[in-house]
């Protein structure tokens, strides 16, 4: 139903209305967001101090780096709950190679992270499988891997060039926030300038439909894992260099349940065709700040949960699809 | 003359073979997992002494492990008929288990009616959402396992609630047995089975059943038809929620106390042993009986691995995983054949 209204859109022509309905999601997650902001300047006194700005934005750039190549899956009417044991298997690769030199282990780790991910999308497009089976599979497999890597032991390290990538800065600003600015911006621009982009959108839009007009919907798929694995990769070579070790069992925990809820709260549905990657940055933002403020003003870290449950819900009933 | 005779029977010889591989492999599609089940059963049976046993007690042990996410696993069943996902079980059973361990001083009816009603009434605001709102399953019942996780953690101040000393009748519940002459059958064993029964009958004998298969099937047909589908959905999930409540209540019982992280990742567990069986994740087909297949194959994976001894807890892990998609990728291979 949500693909035969893209189609009477097209055919009549991007309209004005079709276009704001088109961008209403990412501005409703903003609005959300900058609500968010206008509460917490009146009830906090010292929100808006630069340090509190930049603990956020560090905190939510792993979540981020994961969410937004979940946003791609998502868009392809896929899902990937990989993403925290691939994040363990990089973090595993990493810390076991970075003897044989830091570059190396870096293009080792994402190497085998995308392998990983390119391994859901073939079994996937290969097999037919549902992307929840496939990808719970790796799921529950993953952190096995990981934990065979590093022989079921936290593996330490000391290496400066690597623990930048967590721990160092240019002028004010954390690496790892710029890593998630850079990211963000190069998928906005994969999403809006290139043929890969339409082809996402058009393979969740009405895959048969995609397939007809030439889009070549197996490859599209396997390339979105292969992102999505790749992009958790890096989360968690950020997050092993934070913590200057690998410890694989309790790396990213529930990290596939934070990208889903900022990914569905930043205007992507869950049935695909639509891709809002800034919406994405902009949930992912809304959540961290949630957790944030409770913690701020001395509540119980639990209620930050019941609020971003309603949260969750509130956004995606906002932005459900309405049957023309 | 008799040339044409032999051709004739030969024709019919060969026919008779077809049907019986057509039949063979329509088999293999619906009971892949019992096969999978019965092979493994000989394989441990021959390689290892403690397998079986008589009374076999490896074997009842497997079960009680397995009963509690297998209870999980028969809700789960009625939503993944419907096409729908339930991944709020895990927080609901921490809720049933929280609730019923602080009433249980009141005695154990109480208590049991307490934890199963707080879930089962929370899978109905779930099915209430999802059918009225017009919201995914997947994502009300995210933000359900996110919100009660919440509360209950808020409600315990995230420390465990012991079960009182004196309260014996609930403490029977998860710990006690009934001695069938050599066999010692324990509760939740019990309750594992008269519950899959009646899920069975449920689901095979009543209008309720009937309706939950055509939900499934093509819902906009069974709308169409004048099924009030939006009761169909509600009450799959607050079944989904009462059995979950059930299981944390078991649960509870047997720790004597109610933990507000218990059940974390048993979501995952359930659609696993779900999908196990043979039921699709499309909805319309599948069974309780093949979750029942599904939740005593992967118990009996694991128990397999501890009677091996050798194998660590990570290669476990992996080994898991790999036999959820063998068997999930066989299943579909066969599925397809047969179309």
């Amino acid at each position: 139903m949500v693909s035969a209204t893209g189609v009477t859109r097209t055919a009549a022509g991007q309209s004005r209305w079709s276009a704001i309905a088109d961008y209403a999601p990412t501005y409703g997650a903003f609005a959300a967001l900058i609500l968010l902001l206008l509460v917490d300047s009146l009830f906090i006194p010292n929100f808006f101090h630069p340090s509190n700005f930049r603990n956020i934005l560090l905190q939510v750039s792993p979540t981020v780096l994961v969410a937004v190549g979940m946003t791609l899956v998502i868009a392809t009417r896929g899902i990937d709950l990989s993403v925290g044991a691939v994040m363990a298997i990089a973090s595993a690769v990493a810390a076991t190679s970075l003897s044989s030199g830091t570059a190396l282990a870096i293009v080792l780790a994402l190497a085998v992270a995308m392998g990983a991910g390119a391994f859901n999308g073939a079994l996937i497009t290969g097999f037919r499988i549902q992307p929840i089976i496939v990808t719970l599979a790796l799921l529950i497999a993953g952190r096995g891997v990981a934990q065979v890597i590093n022989g079921g032991q936290l593996i330490p390290f000391s290496n400066q060039s690597f623990e930048y990538l967590g721990r160092g800065y240019v002028g004010p600003i954390p690496v790892q926030v710029i890593i998630m600015f850079v990211v963000v911006a190069a998928i906005v621009f994969v999403m809006r300038a290139t043929t890969f982009g339409r082809y996402v959108v058009a393979t969740g839009g009405n895959e048969a439909a995609a397939r007809l007009a030439g889009v070549k919907v197996h490859r599209t798929k396997i390339a979105v894992y292969a992102l999505s694995g790749f992009l958790a990769g890096l989360a968690g070579l950020i997050e092993t260099a934070r913590q200057g070790a690998s410890d694989a069992p309790n790396i990213g925990p529930n990290i596939e349940l934070d990208a889903i809820a900022a990914t569905v709260v930043g205007g992507t549905p869950l049935t695909g065709g639509r891709a809002t990657v800034v919406g994405t940055l902009i949930g992912a933002l809304i959540m961290q700040i949630i957790t944030t403020s409770i913690n701020m003003k001395g509540y119980e870290y639990s209620w930050s949960l019941v609020i971003k449950a309603a949260i969750i819900v509130i956004a995606v009933y906002i932005q459900r699809p309405r049957v023309a | 003359m008799s040339h044409a005779g032999m051709t004739t029977i030969d024709n019919v010889r060969s026919a008779r073979a077809r049907l019986m591989r057509a039949k063979l492999a329509s088999l293999l599609q619906r009971q892949g997992a019992l096969l999978a089940l019965v092979i493994l059963f000989v394989f441990a049976a021959f390689r290892y002494e403690n397998f079986l046993g008589w009374p076999p007690e490896n074997l009842i042990n497997v079960l009680r492990q397995n009963s509690m996410v297998g209870l999980v696993a028969l809700g789960m069943t009625f939503v993944i008929l419907t096409g729908g996902i339930d991944l709020s079980v895990g927080s609901l059973l921490a809720v049933a288990g929280v609730i019923a361990a602080s009433l249980a001083g009141n005695g154990l009816v109480m208590a049991l009616l307490a934890g199963v009603a707080a879930a089962a009434v929370v899978g109905l605001v779930n099915g209430l959402i999802i059918s009225k709102a017009r919201i995914q399953p997947f994502i009300v019942t995210l933000a359900m396992m996110i919100a009660a996780r919440g509360l209950v953690m808020a409600y315990t101040k995230e420390d465990t609630v012991r079960v009182e000393r004196s309260a014996v009748s609930f403490a029977e519940l998860g710990r006690g047995k009934i001695e069938v002459g050599a066999f010692s059958l324990p509760y939740p064993v019990i309750i594992l089975f008269v519950v899959f029964a009646l899920g069975w009958l449920v689901l095979t004998h009543t209008r309720f059943g009937r309706y939950v298969y055509a939900l499934g099937d093509n819902e906009e047909a069974a709308r169409l038809m004048g099924l009030n589908v939006d009761r169909v959905i509600i009450g799959v999930y607050a079944l989904s929620g009462a059995l979950a409540g059930l299981a944390g209540v078991i649960l509870a019982s047997r720790l004597g106390a109610g933990q507000p992280v218990a059940g974390n990742g048993w979501e995952l567990d359930a659609i696993a042993a779900v999908v196990v069986g043979g039921t699709l994740l499309t909805g319309g087909q599948g069974g309780v009986g093949a979750t029942l297949v599904g939740v005593i194959l992967l118990g009996m994976i694991l128990n397999i691995f501890n009677l091996e001894g050798q194998i660590s807890p990570w290669w476990q892990m992996v080994l898991r995983g790999v036999i959820l998609l063998a068997v999930v990728v066989v299943q579909n291979r066969l599925s397809r054949k047969k179309q």
